[in-house]
């Protein structure tokens, strides 16, 4: 393929389309649903990208990646390049590429979507760096950097957290990652489903930072194991990037009916512990025959698609707002209908019922309005007077939403929180304590996987900063 | 990787392990548990943190095998590993100023309690200390009880030690006594038990403290799968008890929703507990 073609021809070739399994496949399967494209689908794809001078889609990249540059370099079919170019910029480019919301970020900004479809810059980061991950001896290894002798502890092990340990290892301080769990990655471990994130993404990440020399211990829980007090004392700084783990209840009538999980719970079970996926996994999970997951964001989205998969007739996505508001990935829409999800929008649960025995056996909604936009800007639902009816479910799924876990932060007085109790934090990631940094959905609520990493990199170079005006 | 240092049989199914765990034996106080995960693939399980020993590091648990999960933590010899051991976790024992306590255990509830009985002795308190098994083979831990109390009260629902009858006699009895009456009364158990007792102090207005075993699996407050009602708002054992006030809580409830996974379980004891050779390779379609 050469590089060389004119705009014009740059134009009229066609966005790729991501090869997928299909759909009845899929159903039954955890495997990953993307297949990725292949080599020609690839550099075609990268060839379709104009190289804009003002470089709208970067505007759009939280991180900003250097997107046209490493899209040059794999239509030039400079693959290391390409990985080079993005592993600078972006420490988890296989998993970005292909968690990103991009049709609200990168994609949104791309001068080709104006008329037609934009770039698939998610597609091509994903394929960059599945290409790197599978050709890693081919690549030139990092250099160990010198070490500083400064310790740093980073306390979580999710996105935020792995992103600022390899930042600060790269810089030769010595890291230790402190993980609540059992196991590395946070949400993308427990949470997002192997169809989506195959978790082997994870294990290669989390060994390329323990070759960086970075130490990675499970089972702690700060504020309980050891509390930040110590770990101030022992380290010369903290980064803090434990997640929003706390989920919010429904508050309806039902909800303690056996039948009835958090979406943390419910994903964890299955993703964390393999409930369900192996015929003697010896975490239990009811699998349900027609679930209900309520809410909207990719939280449904994976619940809704992990029920499917444990075998459920009716899988069932129930929202208060309409699907316009919906602020799952549109991938994830589009996938989830297409293995039978039903949608039911406009619809809120008022009470989770039973038959008998403490079991779930329907679930009574009621079905919403839109009134005028309230705080965030999508307009409110509004219950429709006398529009309740029952759903016959035996398994519900609160997807609404998390917070703040006050495990870590009730233990640490001097730490400043906002009234939702996230950590209160600079641009930097400074926290009101010198030393103590935060990122990540401890910060921010829960947000992206994107932002999380960024939040990473700033306190890192933060971090850095402190540390070295610290030793002049 | 947490080394069991040794592993003991205590009563049928009981074992006493200890571990080295030093972090969490440093940090660890009287009511917490941890959670432990055998091994890759395995459930996480809340055990109590019997005792600790902060300088050498280690924690003791004891371990009722009921399942097929508690069945594998106890298959580890001593000089093996337990592959995950977190905590501790959950709030401390609150130790009120009071002049006469009760603590009452019934089967692994008596290893439960043993560190508190343990906490209290170092208090004002005067301890009555109540347990109770179905024989004398089940009756655990007497001795160090025994030790550690002002009087230890034994009940066996066959009579073979102590006397025959259930803990909660005995218990009516004390408070009966105006000059033993209790100002509290702990009591850790089976779930009926636990009710039992509240309902038997309810009418006094004792305080009774109970400590809660629902299914958990991070312990942290992240799932909410171990929620219970305590006065008619859901709280999440793993972090805000497991103690709770017993007239408060909604023990129906917990006891149905520790039914949840009744077939499943059963399915894997049976499972752990056949002949391999006569198990139906499992259809892998
Ligand atoms: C089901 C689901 C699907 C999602 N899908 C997407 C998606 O498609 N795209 C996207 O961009 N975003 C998605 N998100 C959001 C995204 O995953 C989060 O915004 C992101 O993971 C936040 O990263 P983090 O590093 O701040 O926290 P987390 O990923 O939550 O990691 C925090 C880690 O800290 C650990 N921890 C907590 N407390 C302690 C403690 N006291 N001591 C030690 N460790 C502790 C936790 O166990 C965890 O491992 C999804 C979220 C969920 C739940
Ligand atoms: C905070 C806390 C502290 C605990 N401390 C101890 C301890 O120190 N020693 C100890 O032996 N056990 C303790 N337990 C109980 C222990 O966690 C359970 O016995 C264990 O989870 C059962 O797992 P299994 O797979 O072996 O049995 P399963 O196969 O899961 O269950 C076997 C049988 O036990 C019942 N059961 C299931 N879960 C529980 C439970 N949580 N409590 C009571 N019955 C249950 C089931 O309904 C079933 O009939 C504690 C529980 C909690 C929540
Ligand atoms: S990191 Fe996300 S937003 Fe940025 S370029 Fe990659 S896919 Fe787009
Ligand atoms: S906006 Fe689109 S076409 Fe332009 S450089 Fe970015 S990806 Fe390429
Ligand atoms: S065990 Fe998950 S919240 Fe308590």
């Amino acid at each position: 393929m050469t590089n060389n073609l004119t705009p014009k021809e740059r134009l009229a070739i066609n966005r790729v389309l991501m090869p997928e399994l299909d759909p009845e496949t899929r159903s039954h399967s955890f495997a990953e649903v993307n297949r990725g494209l292949d080599y020609g689908q690839a550099v075609q794809e990268a060839n379709r990208c104009l190289q804009c001078k003002q470089r709208p889609c970067v505007a759009g990249c939280p991180v900003s990646v250097s997107i046209p540059e490493f899209i040059s370099a794999l239509a030039a079919e400079n693959l290391a390049g390409a990985a080079g170019i993005l592993q600078h910029d972006n420490a988890l480019p296989a998993v970005c590429g292909r968690v990103c919301p991009q049709e609200v970020q990168c994609e949104a900004r791309c001068v080709r979507g104006v008329k037609g479809r934009p770039v698939g810059i998610g597609y091509l980061e994903r394929f960059v760096a599945d290409w790197a991950m599978a050709n890693a001896a081919a690549l030139q290894r990092e250099p160990l950097p010198v070490t500083t002798g400064k310790k740093v502890v980073v306390i979580g092990c999710g996105p935020a957290g792995l992103t600022a340990a390899g930042e600060l290892a790269r810089k030769g301080h010595q890291v230790t990652i402190f993980e609540a769990l059992h196991d590395t990655g946070g949400v993308l471990r427990y949470g997002i489903p192997e169809f989506r994130l195959p978790k082997n993404i994870i294990d290669v990440e989390v060994a390329r930072l323990l070759e960086l020399g970075v130490v990675i211990e499970c089972n702690v829980i700060v504020g309980k194991t050891l509390t930040l007090k110590e770990l101030s004392a022992q380290f010369a700084a903290v980064f803090i990037a434990n997640g929003a783990g706390l989920p919010m209840m429904l508050d309806i009538p039902g909800e303690n009916l056996k039948g009835v999980y958090s979406a943390n719970e419910f994903l964890t079970r299955v993703n964390l512990m393999e409930a369900g996926r192996t015929p003697l996994s010896s975490t239990p999970i009811i699998k349900g025959h027609a679930v209900a997951v309520i809410g909207g964001g990719n939280t449904a989205m994976d619940c809704v698609r992990v029920a499917r998969r444990l075998g459920a007739e009716r899988a069932i996505i129930l929202y208060r707002r309409s699907e316009a508001e919906m602020p799952a990935r549109a991938e994830e829409i589009r996938h989830a209908k297409e293995e039978g999800i039903e949608f039911i929008m406009l619809t809120a649960p008022v009470e989770i019922l039973s038959a008998g025995e403490g079991w779930v056996s329907s679930l009574r909604c009621q079905r919403m309005e839109l009134g005028e936009p309230d705080e965030s800007g999508r307009r409110k639902p509004m219950a429709v007077a006398g529009s309740e009816y029952d759903l016959p479910v035996d398994v519900v799924v609160n997807a609404v939403g998390t917070g703040a876990n006050p495990l870590l932060t009730a233990t640490a007085p001097e730490l400043k929180l906002n009234r939702w109790g996230n950590i209160v934090s600079d641009e930097n990631g400074l926290t009101s304590v010198a030393g103590i940094f935060a990122g990540g959905d401890i910060v921010r609520g829960g947000a992206t996987v994107i932002l999380a990493m960024g939040d990473g990199k700033k306190a890192a170079a933060a971090i850095h900063a402190y540390l070295s005006a610290g030793s002049s | 990787m947490f080394e069991v240092l040794s592993n003991e049989i205590l009563a049928p199914n009981l074992h006493k392990m200890v571990l080295l765990a030093p972090r969490v034996a440093r940090a660890r106080r009287a009511g917490q548990f941890v959670i432990v995960r055998s091994d890759r693939g395995e459930e996480r399980i809340p055990l109590t943190i019997g005792n600790a020993d902060p300088v050498g590091g280690t924690i003791s648990l004891y371990v009722l095998a009921i399942g097929a999960s508690t069945r594998k933590i106890v298959s580890i010899p001593a000089g093996g590993f337990i592959r995950d051991v977190a905590g501790p976790l959950g709030k401390p024992t609150h130790l009120g100023d009071w002049e006469r306590v009760v603590c009452v255990g019934g089967g692994v509830g008596t290893a439960v309690l043993f560190p508190l009985v343990k906490a209290l002795a170092t208090t004002r308190s005067r301890v009555t200390t109540i347990i109770g098994g179905r024989s004398s083979q089940f009756v655990i831990l007497a001795e160090e009880l025994a030790a550690l109390s002002e009087t230890l009260l034994i009940t066996t629902e066959d009579g073979s030690r102590g006397r025959k009858g259930f803990v909660t006699t005995e218990l009516a009895e004390l408070i009966a006594d105006p000059l033993r009456t209790p100002q509290a009364v702990f009591a850790i158990g089976p779930v009926p038990m636990m009710r039992a007792i509240a309902e038997l102090t309810r009418p006094y207005g004792i305080e009774t403290i109970v400590s809660l075993n629902p299914i958990m699996i991070d312990g942290t407050g992240m799932c909410g799968g171990c929620r219970v009602m305590v006065g008619g708002k859901a709280m999440f054992a793993c972090v805000d008890g497991p103690e709770f006030n017993g007239h408060l809580v909604d023990f129906a409830l917990l006891m149905d929703r520790l039914t949840t996974y009744r077939e499943q379980e059963a399915a894997l004891l049976h499972a752990a507990t056949e002949c391999t050779l006569t198990r139906e390779i499992p259809d892998d379609k």
